[in-house]
């Protein structure tokens, strides 16, 4: 996402526009979901110069035009791996102790039974 | 005067006879029974010509791995004598990193064969991608539309991962706010531009499902000489379950026992603004497995080819804080880092497993892939975020949407089994509630619904009484 608050016609944006006002809402949604109006985000090349919340007419990547308010320009994506939780980073080294405890242990019982001194 | 929305909703069945690329109505039998196999093979594609149409398209051919640390790591806390061996179908190999290009791969085909310009799909999850990688190849446009923020614009960040992939795909992805409108949004859009509906309950995307079960039937023939005798598999919408159990049974492994998984999300709403954003699984979940085994021609076609209640032998469920667990134990012992659906049988076979003999073989049939957003780590950051405590401890503990309990030791994973009965009595229940008042169920309806639901006509005549009696 840039800072910038104006497009220029051919600039990859984002508009944002309501679908559906409260009242036009479908029945039955629970209190919270029809107490808001249905949104709706929609990407494409810019149809004319717009400032940010200005009205504008967008082509989208099939060729549709959808006009809305200016929501973003150059919109990106920001989401990330997060950071290691305190209660996953301990898994791996545990478990592959346990592994390799387990696997010992049924290696000592296979050994014994084949061992000389235990077949003697 | 009527709203747009009543507009728009009362042409669904014409705007939708165009957009399916079939027709329904022939295989209706009356207000409950349908011609289930009939819908099936109508579209006439034999699983060979399914398998060459998807090795065409760059689908399927996925490895099959067996799991020998986990395996053992299951052994070490089993009876002496216990501990199945696990296997996983390794799905995220595909192009768009899921099952779901299977599914895509058909609509696609059918789309191009029938000259439609582009494809429409309602999905927020792996779906979109596969259809819009599909669609990228075969030169369709497609326009995605998703349930992607809550009233305040903030996303699920596996979903606002999902818009970014349809858009590297070259998509068109129209991101809403929370509730089913999404469904007449979709209309409005077919009704607009002519495309094809890509439902994700079609025949043809279900059909192109059966090659994984048929895949691994064999693959599991090649490597111990039997098929499998579980394979568990991830279930949402029924097409994982329906699909390939019917490939299973298609590559002749009747006997194999099929366990669905879900994550237990009991609780949260899914139509409601305010729970959205308090799970931290958007597909895999009771939230979606329940309702639609229960009456799956909620879905929007006609009639729902997923049908998972025919096909399924138990169906388990799983704490999300269980599958976060095992999520990290694939990728740290069998250098598997996978996304978090796949996970959710995952963690369902290391307790199934458990219980099983050591000569039992286990296959979770699928994997899905993972990265930013979709990623555990960012999972556990966003719930956290949004007032969700995560904290180690017994997963029995979990509360959807409230705690998040991740497991201190692999011991204390443990599958919960869903009282099928339950959802055979609720589907009877909803099937009846359907047919117009006072409608008396024909025979044929009495076999349809034994079919249905994977049980007898004796067993569906006591479910009607037993509603009747109230
Ligand atoms: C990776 C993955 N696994 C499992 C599922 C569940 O499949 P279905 O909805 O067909 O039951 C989905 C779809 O939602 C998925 O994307």
């Amino acid at each position: 996402m840039t800072d910038a608050v104006r497009c220029s016609p051919g600039d990859w944006v984002e508009v944002e526009r309501v679908l559906l006002e409260v009242a036009e809402r479908a029945v039955g949604l629970p209190a919270d979901t029809a107490a808001q109006p249905l949104r709706v985000w929609v990407k494409g090349y810019a149809r004319s110069e717009a400032m940010i919340g200005d009205t504008i007419e967008v082509e989208t990547m099939t060729g549709r035009v959808v006009s809305g308010h200016l929501s973003a320009i150059s919109p990106g994506y920001t989401h990330t791996f997060g950071t290691p939780p305190a209660e996953i980073v301990h898994i791996g080294r545990d478990l592959r102790a346990r592994v390799a405890a387990y696997r010992a242990a049924a290696a000592a019982v296979a050994g014994g039974m084949a061992s000389p001194e235990a077949g003697e | 005067m009527a709203t747009r929305y009543e507009q728009i909703m009362a042409r669904k069945g014409e705007i939708m006879v165009r957009a399916l690329g079939m027709d329904y109505a022939e295989f209706e039998r009356g207000p409950i029974a349908f011609d289930y196999e009939g819908m099936m093979a109508a579209h006439g594609y034999s699983l060979a010509d399914i398998r060459g149409i998807q090795r065409a398209a760059g689908v399927g051919g996925t490895p099959l791995l067996e799991l020998r640390n986990l395996t053992d790591l299951v052994r070490s806390y089993a009876e002496p004598g216990f501990g199945a061996r696990i296997f996983v179908k390794d799905e995220a190999a595909n192009m768009a990193g899921s099952f779901k290009d299977r599914r895509a791969s058909m609509s696609i085909h059918v789309a191009a064969k029938k000259g439609y310009a582009g494809v429409i799909a309602a999905t927020s999850g792996n779906y979109g991608a596969a259809v819009a990688s599909q669609a990228a190849r075969a030169g369709l446009k497609c326009i995605i539309c998703q349930e992607t923020f809550d009233s305040r614009h903030i996303g699920q960040p596996e979903i606002v991962e999902k818009s970014r992939l349809c858009e590297a795909f070259g998509a068109e992805v129209v991101q809403m706010t929370v509730g089913p409108e999404l469904f007449f949004h979709m209309l409005e859009l077919l009704d607009e531009t002519g495309f094809l509906s890509a439902s994700l309950y079609s025949p043809f995307g279900v059909s192109g499902i059966e090659t994984l079960g048929a895949e691994l039937a064999e693959e599991m023939r090649a490597l111990t000489g039997a098929p499998p005798t579980h394979v568990v598999v991830t279930h949402a919408g029924g097409g994982n379950t329906t699909g390939t159990a019917r490939g299973l049974k298609r590559a002749g492994a009747t006997s194999t026992e099929i366990v669905s998984a879900s994550v237990d999300l009991s609780g949260l709403h899914m139509a409601s603004d305010t729970d959205f954003n308090r799970k931290s699984f958007t597909t895999g979940h009771t939230g979606f497995g329940v309702p639609f085994a229960t009456w799956p021609d909620r879905a929007d076609v006609p009639r729902n080819a997923a049908r998972s209640l025919r096909y399924m032998d138990r169906y388990l469920t799983v704490t999300q804080g269980e599958v976060f667990y095992v999520t990290e134990a694939l990728a740290k012992l069998e250098g598997l880092e996978r996304g978090p659906s796949g996970n959710t049988a995952m963690a369902a076979a290391m307790s199934l497993a458990r219980d099983l003999p050591a000569d039992a073989t286990v296959v979770v049939q699928e994997t899905e892939y993972t990265g930013a957003g979709k990623h555990h780590w960012s999972q556990l950051a966003f719930a956290r975020e949004q007032g969700v405590e995560v904290r180690a401890g017994d997963p029995a503990d979990n509360v959807p949407g409230t705690a998040i309990v991740i497991p201190e030791r692999p011991e204390q994973i443990r599958a919960v089994d869903f009282d099928l009965g339950r959802m055979h009595r609720s589907y009877v229940r909803n099937a009846l509630s359907r047919a117009p008042e006072g409608y008396v169920p024909t025979p044929e309806d009495i076999v349809f619904l034994a079919e249905d639901t994977n049980t007898s006509p004796a067993t569906i005549e006591e479910i009607i009484a037993e509603l009747r009696a109230g």
